[in-house]
């Protein structure tokens, strides 16, 4: 809830274009990335962070060890099944505005690992923003998926209701199903039109 | 109880420890199975404990560190089905030894061997959460890797690899 709430609410039409680019500004020249290293990307990510290839460059100054401070989660690793509800309990400590990067194979569709104990893609637990592929991706990946992040915030707007929640989150993956990718319709019609994954709430966009 | 050695082993030909150790207590030894340099000696369930802490005190072995225990499903239609392994190493005298227990699908139970050497705990713990093997006498016997509720046994054969449904958030 700030001020760019209540002039959503209070003044629909009024046109907020440079109270955008100005907040865009300061969220996407700040994006401090809270630490999810999970597993061999973590390594991929402190490397984005040393010297070599410097992600402080771009904003992401400090990793902060509390989400509470933090604005991006990068997901670095494998999610087992056992610390996906971990994940989402730290994703929902995050306050707003929050974005999720999905790094590597196994946090975007769960890499090598097709088996009982790896949640397959993240994007089953948390909304994500930008996919990174790559076992590990090279540091310059994560540098540049930051990159897109920023593009990605630079195109949003104040007026983008962030405090709504999440239930069509929570009911987008039906437990027992698997997505139908033989070009039936049967199952798909049982199922009702809900995703698989969850959508990032940044693409529900009220067109200005 | 039929064990078919590796192919390439010579079950008639042990070390000197394993001779030593038939000649001490020949009721320990079952079979010996002898690949690749190593030496498995297979001993029945209910000598288990007694044999481990043998093995640990006697001076000919010295076998103090215990480096993993890990299980084993032979297949579903196999019988014994399950067995369970103890890797054996000596710190003073730097060598080692396989103990194997072979274990039918209706009886999974085993006796711990925590009070032998301590790191039995959370080996065996792995060994129930993924095959189902019952320590009696462990203290603390329960799932170490997989989710407390997850129900099954994640590393037996007739589990499927995938699971039995894919993760949601519910």
């Amino acid at each position: 809830m700030g001020l760019e709430n209540i002039i959503a609410d209070a003044l629909p039409e009024v046109l907020t274009t440079r109270l955008d680019s100005l907040v865009n500004w300061a969220r996407k020249s700040s994006l401090w990335p809270a630490t999810f290293g999970l597993a061999c990307c973590a390594i991929e990510m402190m490397n984005a962070t040393s010297s070599r290839n410097d992600l402080a460059r771009f904003g992401a100054e400090v990793f902060r060890a509390s989400p509470r401070q933090a604005d991006v989660m990068i997901v670095s690793g494998r999610v087992s099944r056992k610390m996906a509800p971990v994940l989402r309990r730290i994703y929902d400590q995050m306050p707003e505005p929050k974005w999720v990067i999905s790094m590597g194979a196994c946090a975007t569709s769960g890499g090598v690992f097709d088996n009982y104990a790896i949640v397959q893609g993240v994007d089953k637990v948390v909304p994500v923003d930008v996919y990174i592929p790559g076992c590990p991706p090279r540091p310059e990946m994560l540098i540049h998926a930051v990159m897109m992040l920023q593009e990605k915030v630079e195109k949003e707007s104040v007026r983008d209701r962030r405090d709504v929640p999440e239930e069509e989150a929570r009911e987008a993956v039906p437990p027992g199903t698997l997505p139908v990718t033989d070009g039936s319709t049967a199952l798909k019609e049982a199922l009702g039109s809900r995703p698989y994954t969850i959508a990032s709430r940044h693409e529900r966009r009220r067109s200005s | 109880m039929e064990i078919t050695p590796i192919p390439g082993s010579e079950a008639a030909a042990p070390s000197p420890l394993v001779a030593a150790l038939q000649r001490e207590h020949p009721e320990w030894v079952t079979d010996v199975i002898v690949a690749f340099g190593e030496i498995t000696i297979v001993v029945p369930r209910e000598h288990l404990v007694a044999a481990c802490l043998f093995l640990k005190i006697w001076p000919e072995s010295r076998f103090d560190f215990l480096a993993d225990i890990c299980g084993a499903d032979r297949g579903v239609e196999e019988d014994p089905r399950f067995e369970v392994n103890y890797h054996l190493f000596s710190t003073t005298k730097h060598h080692r030894l396989r103990l194997k227990v072979v274990l039918s699908e209706e009886d999974t139970h085993v006796p711990t061997v925590t009070g032998v050497w301590r790191t039995a705990n959370w080996h065996e713990r792995e060994t129930f959460d993924l095959f189902g093997v019952i320590f009696d006498g462990h203290p603390d016997l329960r799932r170490i890797l997989l989710p407390e509720d997850w129900q099954g046994h994640a590393l037996r054969k007739d589990f499927p690899l995938r699971g039995y449904e894919p993760y949601s958030l519910k």
